[in-house]
């Protein structure tokens, strides 16, 4: 199972010239150190210090967004009996399965209406607005937030509002992890909305730069490829390691896609 | 009593209000412009330009490539979903005996899932099945010496995106393992009383109760196998060939609207999807009815 990814980590080391002659082996003849210099110098002046920072802002800002929008609608549908939520409930749900290919281009046209074309913020901007994937997943955790605590908490004068801060958010601090590991997780491997909003190399984020690899000139630096593939699953590792517990009960109770 | 209603609806919308909004604006305005582009001519930098059907017709009638594409995207949906579905199940049954060492297990298991989605992988995927790639490497030390390139050939290049996709079972396998563990052990002990063995087991108890999550999976990685785009796009450098042979829906959608500009067409190859989702989606719920099995009726 994880000898495809073994293969990538090793062939990142290897001489340009090995990768293709000895394949199938994971040991390099010597440490060829200088892939990762070769990867990092980028394209046509953009390093890879500018795709990871890209990265990173884009991924740090959304899952900010995603996270806390979809914990004030998940309370709301979990806890609020407001007139029409059966409605938008179902709305909700029917989202989760809609095909993205269906909203794409309308979605491409009114960005590039707004003028917001070659900007972080298509990107960005529609992960404010609650993700269903998340609400359902803090939902399902609310409902095992025994109802007699908002009830004491009414008592002692709490408004909804004050409910929400002080005694849900901090007994769902799990749940809120969990939906940033995967939003995280989306948003560092998302690679069909950069390619469609931004189109300048010093906006690409790793999983677009790492296209570049691919295309023209730049198509002999195996080395430097497989490299750069290597630093870009870093980060997912790390957290991986980190947080397995969450990733784990999070898929488990709500069914999450990985 | 009233008033506390209203105070709540309130409080409800404010809470909900990012949702709806998105909804609003992200969802519905654009599936309906979708509808709307899908019967006109539209390449995006003059206005929309109604044509009817016509959109439609070429599709059908006249368009060799979506016919393909469609072929491709059945023959990956088919080949992937039950053969993923079956891994990850056949795992998860391995891993729900007590093994030492279980957490290395579902993380070595769950990894590849976890970066499934990544250019990189993709990348990756090319060398492996390139034709001085890991697998002809590999073929080549038991004696098989060939220079095939499998991602190469149009015979073989959709096999190699399916092998892909049925090597991150992960998390289909997390979510058939957390079904396994809800089912009591004294169902099995109660069996092997009665004298039944492994295979009955599986068929009389295994299976029926965990029907309602096969049923789960099998919907959510349809529709998702259906969207496929990455490695398709990176494998074949944005172009679906050799000979169209990974031309997926997805990426043939995407080409006719972002490299053609055909906003219309593409729009009108979206609705298709979506009509032929939702009625796939809606045969599987209605034959569930007589394979899935609810412990408690309405308990889901």
């Amino acid at each position: 199972m994880i000898y495809p990814i073994l293969w990538l980590l090793t062939s990142s080391l290897k001489p340009n010239d090995e990768i293709f002659t000895q394949a199938y082996s994971l040991i390099p003849s010597r440490l060829a150190w200088e892939n990762y210099a070769s990867g990092w110098r980028g394209f046509a002046g953009n390093s890879f210090s500018t795709f990871f920072r890209n990265s990173f802002f884009i991924v740090t800002v959304s899952t900010v967004g995603a996270v806390v929008s979809s914990a004030l609608v998940a309370y709301a549908f979990a806890r609020i009996p407001f007139k029409g939520k059966g409605f938008w409930f179902s709305c909700m749900m029917m989202t989760m399965m809609l095909p993205h290919d269906v909203t794409i281009i309308p979605q491409y046209v009114m960005f590039s209406k707004m003028g917001w074309l070659s900007s972080f913020k298509p990107v960005i901007v529609p992960q404010f607005f609650a993700v269903p994937f998340f609400i359902f997943l803090i939902m399902q955790f609310i409902r095992t937030v025994p109802a007699e605590l908002d009830e004491a908490a009414k008592m002692d004068g709490c408004s909804k509002y004050g409910i929400f801060f002080r005694v849900i958010v901090p007994l769902i601090v799990p749940a809120l992890i969990t939906a940033t590991i995967f939003s995280f997780y989306w948003r560092w491997d998302d690679f069909i909305n950069p390619l469609l909003y931004l189109n300048k190399p010093e906006l690409y984020p790793v999983s677009l730069a790492l296209k570049l690899f691919l295309d023209g000139e730049s198509l002999n630096n195996w080395g430097g490829m497989f490299a750069m593939a290597s630093l870009s699953l870093i980060p997912i590792f790390i957290v991986f390691f980190v947080f397995q517990r969450y990733i784990v009960e999070g898929i488990s109770t709500s069914g999450l896609k990985g | 009593m009233t008033k506390l209603r209203e105070n709540d609806n309130l409080v409800g919308y404010v809470f909900a209000s990012p949702f709806i909004l998105g909804f609003l604006i992200f969802t519905v305005y654009p599936i309906f412009s979708s509808l709307y582009y899908s019967f006109t001519d539209y390449n995006l930098f003059e206005a929309p330009r109604w044509i009817g059907f016509d959109n439609y017709d070429k599709m059908f009638t006249g368009d060799d490539k979506y016919w393909k594409s469609i072929k491709v995207t059945f023959t990956y949906v088919l080949g992937s979903v039950p053969l993923r579905l079956a891994f990850a199940l056949a795992v998860a049954m391995m891993l729900n005996k007590a093994v030492k060492g279980i957490g290395l297990y579902r993380s070595a298991y769950y990894l590849p899932s976890l970066i499934g989605g990544s250019v990189a992988v993709s990348i990756m995927w090319t060398q492996i099945f390139g034709d001085k790639g890991l697998l002809n490497s590999a073929l080549g030390l038991i004696g098989i010496h060939t220079e095939t390139s499998w991602i190469g050939s149009p015979g073989t290049a959709i096999w190699t995106l399916i092998a892909l996709s049925v090597w991150q079972f992960g998390s289909s396998m997390l979510i058939f393992l957390a079904g396994l563990k809800n089912i009591p052990a004294s169902y099995y002990e109660a069996a092997s009383v009665d004298g039944a063995g492994g295979v009955r087991k599986f068929f009389q108890i295994t299976l029926p109760l965990l029907s309602p999550i096969i049923l789960f999976n099998l919907i959510m990685q349809t529709i998702s196998a259906f969207m496929t785009f990455t490695p398709a796009y990176i494998i074949s450098r944005g172009e679906g060939g050799p000979l169209d042979s990974t031309l997926l829906y997805s990426l043939y959608l995407y080409r006719r609207a972002f490299q053609f500009y055909e906003m219309g067409y593409a729009s009108a190859m979206a609705w298709v999807m979506l009509i032929l989702i939702g009625l796939i989606a809606l045969v599987l719920f209605q034959t569930s009815k007589y394979w899935v099995h609810y412990e408690t009726k309405g308990g889901r």
